[in-house]
């Protein structure tokens, strides 16, 4: 019933191994089982949005159609394979002619066209678990801390195929710090980037970006951060030069759901 | 100006450059804004004038973060970041030309970068 496929990417199951432990033993409390793909591949980290690649875009569709061929909807926690497989989705159910290139490179038994419904995590916990039934589960409330939310950019944009949240105005973050107790920090870098790959390329711009993230959280008084990213995690962390701790929401979720000493065992 | 690298563009962006009003929104939104030579609103602008090979040449085709803000905020629906990405695959996906270099990448690793940031780098730099 409340069975959901579960992609967790290259990332969940390498460096950001807490991102994924915690999802996966929350989501039993929860009564959500996720079920893990056979053979699944990395998402390449980002979507390309030219009309004239498509290579790049097939393992998101692979993933795609392994939940539609197990008839369950998708779900995802890292921030980036959500934004490429959401991406994609879009992509492949509003523009035929990249619908067509991709299925004729495929050859799947029927041609994938959108048909799979795809959830952060964040949503599942919103849409399917419901943030109230989530509040009447927490044994460890998060009371009286001031928790900033960092959506960064590849939670919301392009609003259009992500349709997550308000892209300006988002609470679904908000909403969980509330459900587990916290009270949620707004400020104003909550959904601009922090950098990304850019460390790559030029960790100067790297490290203003993500100091800007973690200053503009500090002033309005918050005393931890909470990402659903690696990457987000890795800049505010390593090239910020702020001190203000940073989580995965999903270690916040099972502290809160009295998991996380189980967890460590 | 090279008609050929235009119509490139435009076809792999799918972006319509004339419904741009020169408003600079998205140049104003962009995290980038002071890394960049050429700005957001001018990639648009400079596209559609056909001054393709300026663009291909600049290092501003390495500091888009995709973060789609520009995408976003437009008020006209341009979303300038499809053009930079256009420009930046015209660049790449010459002989010769990727950006990032495979056996360039283990001096830039620490024991916490996470993957993600180096497969996103070479979607973005490589061919």
């Amino acid at each position: 019933m409340n069975t959901f496929t579960y992609y967790p990417g290259c990332t969940l199951r390498t460096k950001a191994k807490d991102l994924d432990v915690y999802a996966r033993s929350s989501a039993e409390a929860l009564g959500i089982t996720l079920e893990e793909p056979e053979n699944w591949q990395c998402c390449g980290g980002a979507y390309t949005t030219a009309k004239d690649e498509i290579a790049t875009k097939l393992s998101a569709v692979r993933t795609l159609n392994a939940a539609k061929e197990a008839g369950r909807p998708l779900i995802t926690v890292c921030s980036a394979c959500h934004n490429v497989i959401k991406q994609t989705n879009y992509d492949i159910s509003n523009d035929e002619e990249m619908a067509a290139k991709v299925n004729n490179y495929l050859k799947l038994d029927e041609a994938y066209i959108g048909e799979t419904t795809v959830y952060h995590y964040l949503e599942m916990l919103r849409d399917v678990v419901g943030f109230d039934n989530l509040k009447k589960k927490v044994v460890n409330s998060f009371k009286g801390k001031k928790i900033a939310a960092y959506y960064g950019c590849l939670l919301l944009r392009p609003s259009k195929a992500l349709a997550m949240d308000d892209p300006e105005n988002p609470s679904i973050m908000e909403d969980f710090i509330k459900a587990i107790g916290g009270t949620p920090v707004i400020y104003a870098q909550r959904n601009e980037c922090c950098g990304g790959y850019i460390t790559m390329e030029d960790k100067a711009q790297a490290s203003k970006r993500s100091a800007k993230v973690m200053d503009s959280a500090q002033e309005q008084g918050a005393d931890i951060i909470i990402t659903a990213c690696p990457l987000c995690l890795y800049n505010l962390k390593k090239n910020s030069g702020s001190d203000l701790p940073v989580y995965y929401f999903t270690e916040l979720l099972a502290e809160a759901l009295g998991l996380k000493e189980a967890n460590n065992e | 100006m090279n008609n050929n690298l235009k119509e490139q563009v435009l076809r792999s962006s799918g972006v319509n450059v004339l419904k741009c009003m020169r408003c600079g929104k998205c140049s104003g939104t962009c995290p980038s804004y002071d890394e960049m030579e050429y700005h957001p609103h001018q990639f648009v602008y400079m596209v559609e004038k056909g001054d393709i090979e300026t663009l291909m040449n600049s290092k501003s085709i390495y500091k888009c973060l995709t973060c789609f803000a520009c995408v976003d905020r437009c008020p006209r629906n341009v979303e300038p970041a499809k053009v930079v990405e256009a420009v930046r695959l015209a660049t790449i996906r010459k002989q010769g030309n990727n950006h990032l270099i495979a056996d360039n990448i283990p001096e830039m690793l620490d024991e916490d970068l996470p993957q993600q940031a180096i497969v996103t780098a070479f979607r973005k730099y490589t061919k």
